[in-house]
């Protein structure tokens, strides 16, 4: 496949993005920088109480305050709740009688200008009535007579899963090694650089249009309809260039919902911009959850089966939860050799903002889980890691024992990337600070006490490349683009898909300027507008590359095909004969008559008529046939491997990483340079949440709404990042590739702490991995005590009995994925 | 003086000032209430949106700009304080149609994903140039340590700013 490389005239360049200009100079409009004429400005009051019964709202005051044109209630709206998943309507946009959190919208105002919008919100009068606050996992399940939504699985329980693939009892009872873990890992935020903000502008002629930093105008758009009780066909919703998303964009919000009505009510467009406190109480991020997991192992390192229980707490509402916790559970089987898998888990609902999807979508806690426990393992069956792991990696083209399929698997040639770019070999238990059988020594101390200790870690993952399935059931293309061209001898190409930093408009123009011998600038990309670009589901499960790029690519040969026959008419030679080249089509070998694609283009379009193609993409079904069998399936996984080299410093605790070596198996780099952004930035996140990010609460208060006290690694915390690249040219991917904006991430968290232990021989079962953490697992290790610090117990929960079904492990992948909307001729 | 209360009363604020201020080389005359600061001034009525903001509370970098050459959140500047003041915004950097070394590199090398912390790290960066030409990557982190970025784990950035101290490098 590396030799393949060569045919490609811009697949595997590192290229700039096609936006990277406007964004070098300040010309990129994002949603806060819109401005129309006659604008009002909104805001919204929030509640300040966890939990509470609103008694009664009066906005007389507001409404008189002069600059103030509307002032809208809960009443204002039709009476219909939401939310992005059919299965989790619980949302309202203005709480009408009841608030779940600090941050709740009750009230929206707009005005003249933003300070007498805000004015106005604290002219709302709100009499509340305080209702007891459940906090924590433990809480709420400690406290069913206080409900926090009338519907779910149980009191304050939204969801609870349970799925058993083979005798997993059997399995454990088979080996000859069995560790029982439980593990935490805290909840933290995306954190967004950008805002979230939006314009709405409801015509004179009825018709709304919305301008916002989405992941998802289509969600939205569908959402709105709904919301608003409006046709959605008079609704437009176009995605404005997003300033960093993670899963933070990727719900409909309160303020875009109030803008719409706003804008509705005064006759006037109505811009919302919120705060930087706000953006922590809209959150959606990553749920904190507890783990328990139990894996049994044989004397040289294969897993015979794994038994998971993860607990979710999932906050005041749905959102994206019920995926949330499937994926706790699902994606861990696509790594390693599992032949028998138990998976239960259960959200709760606490008052605390929302949890949902970052970067990694519930699978970096059970993967910190595992990798930590194989740590564990390996160091009691006399192995190395690295090369147990590598033993176990899973057979490529084969399927789970929860029935995902497998395609193409780069984690060995990933670890053995890794372990000798990092020399793993020569460091790994070399500096002594570790685990119990280890001599003391030291680098840099001299195993003293409070010295600085060095130590090494390693750990693999793997992720999706897209949902096999969208969030609503249906059975139309996940992703569609109309591809154009005209005698100008442009192109231009309309998708529905975000650009939130990843590269997507690039990828939509590499794609079709590949196939049409173009440069990237000629392929004019068109932002995503829910009237005039065909539906893509969102920036999310990293499906945009693979799922955009096989509808551009379908488009660009269609394109291709009728141009090629009327060039092949007018030279007289047979359409197969001509390529696309240099901005030129003719026949390689009589190159001097090759014409200029523009002139190219005017015959295509006077033999065919408007060259307009459309290209459309949906996954291969390959759902499970089992309940909840949809959540997990993907085209294709990519895996990553990871070792972190860093000291700890026993007097304070502090942790100093050094070098990240992380290989990633991206299928194909279209862009490499591309790809390396994409790896870097996920290291980047996984250190923040490894080390000090965490969105805690405190007297039902968010304990740090602001960036200054919501640590976040900066360029002094953020390591030398050394990313290698791995490619297995995919089958199900465009030109092979796989996704690189998720995956990256989860190996990160584990890999840190394996090298927490490897350092100074203190097991840390709890992310982050804050100073005191490891400050009291030195403590502990002085008094002789089991050096480790994590949880101490599961909560008190019985599961229903899990869903039953046959493994699926080792069976061969389908020869043939039946993919819909595949043309004849494509691969 | 005003109470808190007061000053948010529209009746009370205090009156609008007309100011001369020189941003980007170019004079310019606002009218406007004096506890306007200057991001909001250079975004809302000057019409410069390529200043960004993050959290408005001095903490994240995003709303960088140069004062005199100095890099200066935006967010805690005040305008009344900055007449005379040379004020360059990112909107600034590129002169006569070619950008600036580091636009270039930035855009070469990938250093902007989602671009919105891209300006206000661009004229930190320019700074840091200005006064030292051939910064190690040690002192090109010191420089940027201020400015938060989610989307590129900093990489891209501190090679492009390596890159664009280069080719400066070479050109003088």
């Amino acid at each position: 496949m590396s030799e393949a490389k060569h045919d490609f005239a811009l697949i595997g360049r590192p290229l700039p993005k096609v936006d990277a200009w406007a964004k070098v100079t300040g010309e990129t409009r994002y949603a806060d920088d819109l401005v129309l004429p006659r604008m009002a400005h909104a805001k919204l009051l929030r509640s300040p109480h966890p939990h509470a019964r609103i008694r009664r709202i009066d906005t007389t005051r507001a409404r008189a305050l002069p600059g103030v044109f509307a002032v809208i209630t809960g009443q204002d709206l039709p009476p219909v709740k939401f939310g992005i998943l059919p299965v989790s309507q619980d949302e309202e946009a203005l709480c009408r009688d009841r608030v779940r959190m600090v941050g709740d919208a009750v009230a929206a105002v707009a005005a003249i200008d933003e300070e007498t919008a805000e004015q106005a919100t604290e002219l709302i009068d709100v009499d509340y009535e305080v209702l007891p606050a459940l906090m924590s996992i433990e809480d709420s399940l400690a406290h069913p007579e206080v409900r926090i939504h009338e519907y779910g699985d149980g009191p304050n329980v939204h969801k609870v899963v349970g799925l058993q693939f083979g005798d997993v009892e059997a399995a454990l009872a088979g080996a000859d090694l069995v560790r029982e873990d439980v593990f935490f890992y805290e909840g933290n935020t995306h954190l967004p650089m950008e805002q979230h903000a939006a314009v709405a502008q409801w015509g004179a002629d009825g018709k709304l249009t919305l301008w916002s930093s989405t992941q998802t105008p289509h969600y939205v758009h569908r959402l709105l309809a709904k919301i608003l009780d409006v046709p959605a066909a008079h609704i437009r919703v176009i995605a404005t260039p997003v300033g960093g998303g993670f899963g933070g964009k990727l719900d409909p919000f309160a303020h875009e919902i109030a803008a719409c009505k706003l804008s509705q009510l005064t006759g006037r467009p109505v811009k919302i911009t919120l705060t930087r406190e706000e953006v922590f109480y809209v959150h959606r991020g990553r749920h904190p959850v507890l783990m328990w997991m139990k894996t049994g192992f044989t004397r040289t390192g294969d897993i015979t089966g794994c038994h998971l229980k993860t607990w979710l707490d999932g906050g005041a509402y749905g959102s994206y939860g019920v995926a949330s916790v499937f994926y706790t559970g699902v994606v861990n089987p696509v790594t390693y050799k599992i032949p028998a898998y138990r998976f239960e888990g259960a959200r709760i609902f606490t008052n605390k903002p929302p949890c949902g999807p970052k970067r990694g979508h519930g699978t970096p806690q059970p993967r910190f889980a595992l990798e930590c426990q194989l740590d564990k393992a390996a160091e009691q069956l006399g192995l190395d890691p690295a090369e147990m792991r590598r033993r176990i990696v899973a057979e490529p083209f084969t399927k789970t024992a929860n029935h995902l399929t497998i395609t193409t698997i780069g984690l060995e040639e990933c670890i053995d990337k890794v372990v000798d770019a990092s020399g793993w070999r020569g460091k790994w238990r070399g500096w002594g600070g570790g685990g119990t059988s280890r001599e003391r020594g030291g680098l840099e101390g001299t195993g003293t006490a409070g010295a600085r200790k060095r130590g090494i870690g390693l750990a693999c993952s793997a992720y999706m490349t897209g949902a096999g399935t969208a969030i609503y059931w249906n059975s139309m293309p996940h992703s569609g683009v109309v591809l154009r061209a005209d005698r100008s001898g442009g192109v231009a190409i309309l998708c529905g898909a975000t650009d939130i930093g990843q590269g997507s408009d690039s990828i939509l123009a590499y794609l079709p300027a590949e196939i049409l011998g173009l440069l990237p600038k000629d392929v004019h990309v068109h932002p995503a507008d829910t009237t005039l670009t065909p539906v893509d589901l969102g920036s999310y499960s990293s499906r945009v590359t693979l799922m955009c790029g096989m509808a551009a690519i379908q488009a660009a040969e269609r394109l291709k095909r009728v141009i090629a026959e009327a060039v092949a008419q007018k030279l007289g030679v047979a359409p197969d004969q001509l390529v696309f080249r240099e901005r030129k089509v003719g026949v390689p070998d009589d190159w001097d008559k090759a014409l200029p694609f523009a002139t190219a283009v005017e015959l295509g379009e006077a033999r065919h008529g408007v060259l307009a193609f459309p290209g459309s993409y949906a996954p291969p079904r390959r759902a499970g046939k089992y309940k909840g069998g949809g959540v997990g399936p993907s085209p294709c996984y990519s895996y990553s491997a990871c070792v972190v080299e860093l000291t700890v410093d026993e007097d304070t605790g502090e942790i100093d990483l050094h070098d990240v070596w992380i290989a990633h198996d991206v299928g194909r780099a279209l862009n490499p340079l591309l790809v390396e952004g994409q790896v870097e930035g996920s290291v980047y996140m996984g250190i923040g949440e490894a080390l000090m990010e965490a969105q805690v609460f405190r007297k039902g208060l968010h304990k740090q709404p602001s960036m200054l006290e919501y640590k976040s690694p900066t360029t002094l915390e953020t390591p030398e990042i050394h990313t290698i690249l791995v490619e297995t040219d995919d089958p199900e991917g465009p030109f092979g590739a796989k996704e690189a904006g998720q995956g990256p991430l989860l190996p990160v968290i584990p890999a840190i702490v394996n090298a927490v232990y490897d350092a100074i021989g203190v097991r840390i079962d709890e992310i982050p991995v804050a100073p005191e953490k490891i400050l009291k697992g030195l403590e502990l290790k002085r008094k002789g005590q089991p050096p480790r610090v994590g949880p101490e117990r599961i909560p008190l929960f019985t599961f229903k009995a899990p869903i039953v079904v046959e493994s699926a492990f080792g069976q061969p992948a389908d020869a043939v994925a039946r993919r819909p909307f595949a043309d004849e001729n494509e691969r | 003086m005003l109470s808190a209360g007061e000053f948010r009363d529209p009746a009370r604020r205090p009156p609008k000032t007309r100011l001369g201020l020189t941003i980007n080389g170019e004079a310019c005359e606002v009218l406007v209430p004096v506890h306007k600061t200057l991001l909001e001034v250079l975004r809302e009525d000057l019409g410069l949106t390529g200043t960004k903001h993050g959290c408005e509370l001095g903490e994240c970098g995003t709303c960088t700009v140069l004062v005199d050459g100095v890099p200066v959140l935006s967010c805690l500047a005040l305008p009344v304080e900055l007449p005379g003041r040379a004020i360059t915004t990112v909107e600034g950097m590129a002169r006569a149609g070619e950008l600036h070394p580091l636009q270039e590199a930035f855009a070469e090398l990938g250093a902007a994903q989602c671009g919105y912390c891209t300006p206000g790290i661009l004229l930190t960066a320019q700074a840091l140039l200005d006064e030292m030409p051939s910064p190690t990557r040690q002192q090109i982190k010191d420089a940027l340590a201020g400015n938060l970025c989610r989307c590129t784990g900093y990489t891209k950035i501190l090679d492009a700013v390596e890159l664009a101290a280069l080719r400066s490098g070479a050109r003088r």
